[in-house]
Order: C-alpha cells, then sequence, then structure tokens
C-alpha cells in the first residue's frame, strides 16, 4: 500500500518568534504544514502557548540556505585576526575630533 | 432552580462537555500539530466552563446562604445527566476528523455571536467572562472553517466524510435557536439574549464557509416529530457515557486533590 502520510507531503517549515521585548525573530523550531495559512496557525498552537511571542513567521525550509558545516574554516577563520578592520584600531588625530 | 443561575449552568455545561469531547482526541489526533490544535481549543472551552461555574457557584451561594457553599468541582462533578443543562449537538460523539471539525464549526460559530451579544448582559460577571472567552472563540471560528474548506474541498474521500458528517450533525441544529423557559426568563431580565435571533447572521456566516468548501449549504430541519431538548435535561444516550468517564474519579473518592 502506498504511503501518503500528511508528514511525505507536506512540506517542512521552518518557525521564527519574536518576543514581548525582543527586536528579532528567533528560530523556534519546525512543523509539517500543507501551506502558509495551516504552518501560521501550527505554530501559533504549537510555538506561542505559554505567552512566547507576539509576531511569527514561517519559512518553508526549502528556502532557507545555510552555509556549509566543512566550509566553516575559510569561511569564518580569515575574519580572527585582522584587527585592522575594526574602527577603534584607528587613532582619529587631534584636528580631525570635531569631524 | 432560579432562573439565573440555569441559564449560566447551560453555558458552563456546553463549554465543558465539548471541551471534554475535543479532550478525548488528545494522543489520537491525525498530525502532531493538530492534536495540539485541538487540545488548545479543548483548554480553551474547559477553561471557560470554568469562569462559568465559579460564576454560577457564587450565584447560587448568595441565595442559599444557609446551605452548604458550592464550589465549580461540584456542578461540574457531582450533578447527574439529567441536571446537565448542555446542548445534545455538544455530546455525539467524535466520529471522525471531519465529523469534530463540523461539529466545533457550526458551534464556534454560534458561540461567538451569542457571547458577543452577551457583551450587553446586565450581568457584569457574564459580560466579562464573555469579552475574555471570544478572543479565544475567534480563533476557534479561524482554525474550524479552514478545516471545513479543506476537508469540504479537498480529496472525494475527506469531501465524503464531510457529507457523512453534515448528515450527522445538521439534525441536531434546531436546538441551537430555541430558548428554553429558564433562558427566556432571563433574556426577559436583560441577562440573557436570544439565540433565536442570532440564527440569521449564524446561517449566513455558515453557509458562507460551506460554499468555499464546495458543500451543500445548511437549510433549516423541518419540524421532526422527535427533538431532544438538552438544555431542558433530556439527553442523548451519549451523555451517560461522557460523565461516567469524566466524574468517575470524584465520585469514587469524594474530595480527592492532587
Amino acid at each position: 500500500m502506498e504511503k501518503n502520510t500528511p508528514s511525505e507531503n507536506w512540506p517542512l517549515w521552518e518557525v521564527f518568534i519574536r518576543t514581548r521585548q525582543g527586536l528579532d525573530h528567533k528560530h523556534a523550531g519546525s512543523l509539517h504544514a500543507a501551506d502558509a495559512q495551516m504552518a501560521m496557525e501550527n505554530a501559533r498552537d504549537v510555538y506561542t502557548r505559554r505567552n512566547e511571542g507576539i509576531s511569527i513567521w514561517v519559512v518553508e525550509s526549502i528556502h532557507i540556505h545555510a552555509s556549509a558545516p566543512d566550509e566553516a574554516g575559510s569561511f569564518f577563520d580569515p575574519a580572527n585576526d585582522k584587527v585592522y578592520r575594526y574602527p577603534n584600531f584607528y587613532n582619529l588625530p587631534d584636528e580631525l575630533k570635531n569631524i | 432552580m432560579p432562573p439565573l443561575p440555569t441559564y449560566i449552568l447551560h453555558l458552563a455545561d456546553n463549554a465543558l462537555i465539548l471541551g471534554h469531547r475535543n479532550s478525548e482526541w488528545t494522543g489520537h489526533g491525525p498530525v502532531l500539530e493538530q492534536d495540539i490544535a485541538l487540545s488548545n481549543i479543548a483548554l480553551d472551552l474547559i477553561g471557560q466552563s470554568r469562569n462559568l461555574y465559579q460564576l454560577a457557584a457564587e450565584r447560587m451561594n448568595n441565595l442559599s446562604p444557609e446551605k452548604q457553599a458550592l464550589t465549580e468541582d461540584d456542578l461540574a462533578y457531582l450533578r447527574d445527566s439529567t441536571e446537565f443543562k448542555n446542548l445534545v449537538l455538544l455530546e455525539q460523539t467524535n466520529g471522525d476528523w471531519a465529523k469534530t471539525i463540523l461539529r466545533e464549526f457550526y458551534f464556534s460559530h454560534f458561540q461567538l455571536l451569542q457571547y458577543r451579544g452577551l457583551l450587553g448582559s446586565r450581568d457584569p460577571g457574564l459580560a466579562a467572562i464573555s469579552e475574555k472567552s471570544i478572543k479565544e472563540i475567534r480563533y476557534h471560528v479561524k482554525w474550524s472553517s479552514e478545516w471545513v474548506c479543506r476537508l469540504g474541498d479537498g480529496t472525494p474521500e475527506s469531501h465524503s466524510r464531510m457529507l457523512n458528517a453534515m448528515e450527522t450533525l445538521n439534525p441536531w441544529l434546531p436546538e441551537l435557536f430555541v430558548a428554553a423557559d429558564y433562558e427566556q426568563a432571563a433574556i426577559a431580565n436583560g441577562t440573557a439574549i436570544d439565540p433565536s435571533g442570532l440564527f440569521k447572521d449564524w446561517l449566513n456566516q455558515v453557509n458562507q464557509v460551506l460554499a468555499n468548501a464546495t458543500l451543500p449549504i445548511y437549510a433549516a430541519e423541518k419540524k421532526g416529530a422527535f427533538s431532544l431538548s438538552g438544555k431542558n435535561g433530556f439527553h442523548s444516550e451519549h451523555l451517560g457515557y461522557i460523565l461516567a468517564e469524566m466524574q468517575y474519579l470524584q465520585r469514587a473518592y469524594p474530595g480527592c486533590t492532587w
């Protein structure tokens, strides 16, 4: 018999919630839903039961592109030791103090 | 029983019995998120019933100060089925997902209109409970209406299950719009609203969704020779089983606590 379960037909969605005091939406988890409206309501029912948030974003997981973990070395390490990329590294001469 | 608390008990019993029926899906939902959604709705309804039972107990205690004070638990767990005033629609078996959705759909549309009307109740306790409950009920309306569309305008199987659900549940709808005697008394003193006045708006809203869902619209039932009045304590056989399960613990161990 052919498998036709919702979790195999329904896309996966990532859920982001912003708290009452927060400024940004934080990743809260993921769920399966047939469409955006259902995903929104499922996120509300599953992830805001305990007053965790006042705003929800849902995105289909296929639309999220992540950096590859095994490329993390070449992607991020070079930035570790380049202190000249910070504004504080530079001393402004007094003449420019009020620029 | 004096008229006012009986009307509050009717509202409370509606919420408790439907909440209990919905809670029977917990752990058995078709999909995890919907299991949680329906359990949340059940909790909303049971919460509403608690508020209403507390209000009813307060009123009844004020009327009979010489008797031992009643609590919400006494009203929920120690009354027999003939004393329950819930609509017969709400005690029907859950059936499949379609039947549960349709029951929630029919009732929540009605409950929203009813509670909106109760915002103007002369009873400040009822008005306050209505205001708090309306936000929850609006979500129940949204959730159930969307599911009616998904199932009605879904696959051939989901469509036929919705048709079966309508055939099973539609006969219980007329009771929603006929006021019981205690209800008439409460309407007369400004604390309740007339359910018959809600029929037109309810019909419009419900039929709009049914049409979207490619389902046949509801036409008022002809008056049958036989109809039950749960509002007056005349229930189907299902309520007995519900109460046997729900009240068992309190009756086996009276006064038990966690």
